[in-house]
């Protein structure tokens, strides 16, 4: 069933990564007939494989190679070696994500236009808008069961959206739901309902969660023009000398480097490592890395304006009981500048576990107040707070100076200043997120700062001019021809929400595009 | 090239160190470990058992939980225990951290710092090293030490796996009827 393709054959569509990216453009590929091999640097864990434990889970699939981080962010402070908390295995990302799949409002594709010259900030207009996108998340959200889209049910409400919504209610929000979430509220698609069992981010052990390792993936391999490769890390993207793509070196299990020859590249690795991969591919034809010629590679990293607000009520809520993400207050999503920044954030419903609440609560603290909160860990409600943040070209991923990999090659910087406008939405977010508990009954609250990053955007942004970006409205490189990119880091702004549903969205267009382009033989 | 490293047991020493709190050890409980009060200072290998008694003094007081005894301390401590047995210069950082906040105690209050009866007086010595390499190592075990043994974890409501049980779908997912 599943293809198998020779080193050799230069016919295939290589994809690097199987996460939402990259295990959706294969899939859809495969599904059109095109000879796709799908590379990823992770290990294959199935569903019975995935593990109802915080640090046992995060051992098991997180992506643990050396990275460092530099800049403001307190992430560096905090955890100055994990600037992400990312999946390296088969479905990439799409393992522990939670579900949350929201498009973006119109005049997030216009962020330039919209918000006007924002000092500091690098912001443009994405190439593609709204309307652009309208049929490509229609076809998405029904691809991967998204809830209160084509007649999906939501999901019941756990006790942690139960006290968002009474709280939130009470102050006067009135988009308050369980969220539009890729997670089976009834049975769809072979796939049985949510059994409420909580741990989402450990990955989903019945597979109401929409992954591509097991929802996408197995269906591409179905129509024997798909071959997904373990344990292959791509190193080096390759060019012949009219700077056309032939392959690429990758490292197998044992180390061992092999050749794989390719028809296109499409790199799907994830905001940090596809720019490392692009920057460490360069040659004499590219000096400064594969498709750079604007500089923009790695640069404009996004990770989202984000935040926790816990709150403590004196009874009990058990907040980790059920689907971790299923809450969402959307009030505050839209543009309103006179709340003193641009741009919107989503509340959502959060949880951690004992364990994980122990390490990220507020790393670092210690004594009695830090030990009141555990205390009281089972009578907490918690949410996310995630929102717009503002390009900047001097956050950016860069190849170290020194600092080297298991493979010898330079390992990733991730460095991270705040916006003045990052900074002042947190700070409304904080204060909105407590009064929703205020207004539920609260004993106390307490400000999360941000973990390591889960949403990582715009290191290959898409523009509409090659000067001011990576890539071209279809994730084309500018420069290469053969070369794509089909991740997040083609985001050209962030916007407020959980970013999934659109790198799905934007991989289906792409497959599309690419196998048009192919039937017509331009690729 | 080298080979690709090993990731087993990469997890937490990855995230904690990073987090500040120098070397972290394996910090899974010794299964079985039932000790009575001040017992488990006798079990030390590695370390003297009167430092071994001020680390879970020391360990109590970084994290405070009247609703935990001390085994579970212990059994903290004896994670830093077997990193000490295992490497000289981390035993000699012990003692020596030990033996520092001792000194400390002694000028402050006339006494060791596991005599001294109040815990504020204990804490405001702890405040003291707080940016330490030994007072972060003996906080970052603590950290999975404490509260990722899942003995302890019914002690703070925590009821931990849930799929095998069928999730809560029918054990209160939703059961919340105070609001």
């Amino acid at each position: 069933m599943t293809a198998k393709f020779d080193l050799n054959d230069d016919n295939v569509v290589v994809v690097i990564g199987s996460g939402a990216g990259g295990g959706t453009l294969g899939a859809e590929l495969a599904m059109k007939g095109v000879k796709t091999l799908i590379l990823e640097a992770g290990g294959r864990h199935e569903i019975p494989d995935f593990q109802n434990d915080e640090w046992g889970s995060f051992s098991q699939i997180s992506w643990l190679d050396k990275r460092t981080t530099s800049g403001t962010w307190r992430v560096a402070k905090d955890f100055s070696g994990l600037p992400a908390w990312i999946v390296k295995a088969v479905g990439g990302s799409t393992i522990h994500w939670a579900g949350a799949s929201l498009r973006f409002q119109d005049h997030e594709w216009k962020a330039r236009s919209t918000y006007g010259e924002i000092k500091d900030a690098n912001l443009l207009d994405w190439p593609i808008d709204g309307a652009e996108m309208d049929r490509w998340y229609t076809i998405a959200e029904d691809r991967m069961g998204v809830t209160r889209t084509h007649g999906i049910p939501g999901l019941p409400g756990n006790n942690n959206f139960k006290v968002l919504e009474a709280g939130a209610k009470k102050l006067g929000y009135k988009e308050v739901h369980t969220g539009r979430m890729a997670i089976n509220s009834q049975p769809r698609d072979g796939r049985g309902a949510c059994q409420q069992i909580g741990f989402c981010f450990q990955g989903c052990k019945t597979g109401a969660k929409w992954s591509t390792l097991y929802v996408e993936i197995p269906k591409g391999e179905k129509t024997g023009n798909l071959e997904v490769r373990p344990n292959a890390q791509v190193l080096k993207i390759e060019h012949d000398a009219s700077g056309k793509i032939t392959g690429v070196v990758y490292a197998d299990k044992d180390g061992k480097q092999l050749r794989q020859k390719a028809r296109l590249v499409c790199v799907a690795g994830n905001s940090i490592e596809s720019p490392r991969l692009l920057l460490n591919s360069s040659s004499s034809m590219f000096p400064d890395g594969l498709a750079n010629s604007s500089g923009q590679v790695g640069k404009n990293y996004m990770r989202h304006m984000t935040g926790s607000v816990y709150a403590a009520f004196d009874k009990p809520v058990h907040m980790y009981r059920g689907t971790t993400m299923a809450g969402i207050i959307q009030d505050e999503a839209g543009h309103k500048p006179e709340r003193g920044f641009v741009g919107g954030f989503e509340m959502e419903t959060l949880s951690l576990g004992l364990p994980f609440m122990a390490a990220f609560l507020e790393p670092g603290a210690w004594g009695k107040e830090f030990a009141w909160w555990l205390d009281n860990y089972d009578k907490m409600a918690g949410m996310w707070l995630v929102g717009e943040d503002m390009p900047q070209e001097k956050n950016a991923v860069t190849l170290h100076a020194t600092e080297k990999d298991q493979y010898g090659l330079p390992v990733p910087d991730i460095h991270f200043d705040d916006h003045a406008n990052d900074t002042a939405m947190r700070n409304h977010a904080y204060s909105q997120g407590e009064e929703v508990y205020k207004s539920a009954g609260a004993m106390k609250t307490f400000r999360t700062p941000p973990y390591p990053s889960t949403h990582n955007l715009g290191t290959n942004r898409m523009s509409e001019k090659p000067r001011d970006g990576v890539v071209d409205k279809n994730g084309r490189t500018h420069d290469v021809k053969n070369l794509f990119v089909s991740d997040g880091s083609q985001f050209t702004t962030g916007a407020a929400e959980n970013p999934t549903l659109t790198i799905v969205a934007l991989s289906l267009r792409q497959a599309d595009h690419i196998a048009s382009e192919m039937s017509k033989g331009n690729l | 090239m080298t080979e690709s490293g090993n990731r087993a047991g990469l997890s937490r020493r990855t995230i904690l160190k990073t987090a500040g709190s120098g070397l972290i050890v394996a910090a899974i409980t010794p299964a079985g470990m039932i000790l009575g009060r001040k017992a488990w200072s006798a079990t030390a290998e590695a370390l003297k058992p009167d430092s071994f008694a001020t680390l879970v003094q020391m360990s109590r007081d970084i994290y405070p939980h009247s609703r935990l005894e001390d085994k579970f301390y212990a059994a903290a401590v004896s994670a830093l225990d077997a990193a000490a047995k295992a490497d000289e210069a981390v035993k000699k950082a012990l003692e020596d951290g030990v033996a520092a906040l001792d000194d400390a105690a002694g000028k402050a209050k006339g006494a060791k710092y596991i005599a001294i009866d109040s815990e504020d007086a204990r804490t405001s010595l702890l405040h003291d090293i707080e940016t330490s390499a030994f007072f972060q190592k003996v906080r970052g075990n603590l950290v999975t030490g404490i509260y990722n043994n899942k003995e302890v974890w019914p002690l703070f409501g925590y009821e931990g796996e849930s799929a095998s049980k069928g999730g809560y779908i029918h054990r209160g997912f939703d059961d919340v009827a105070w609001l």
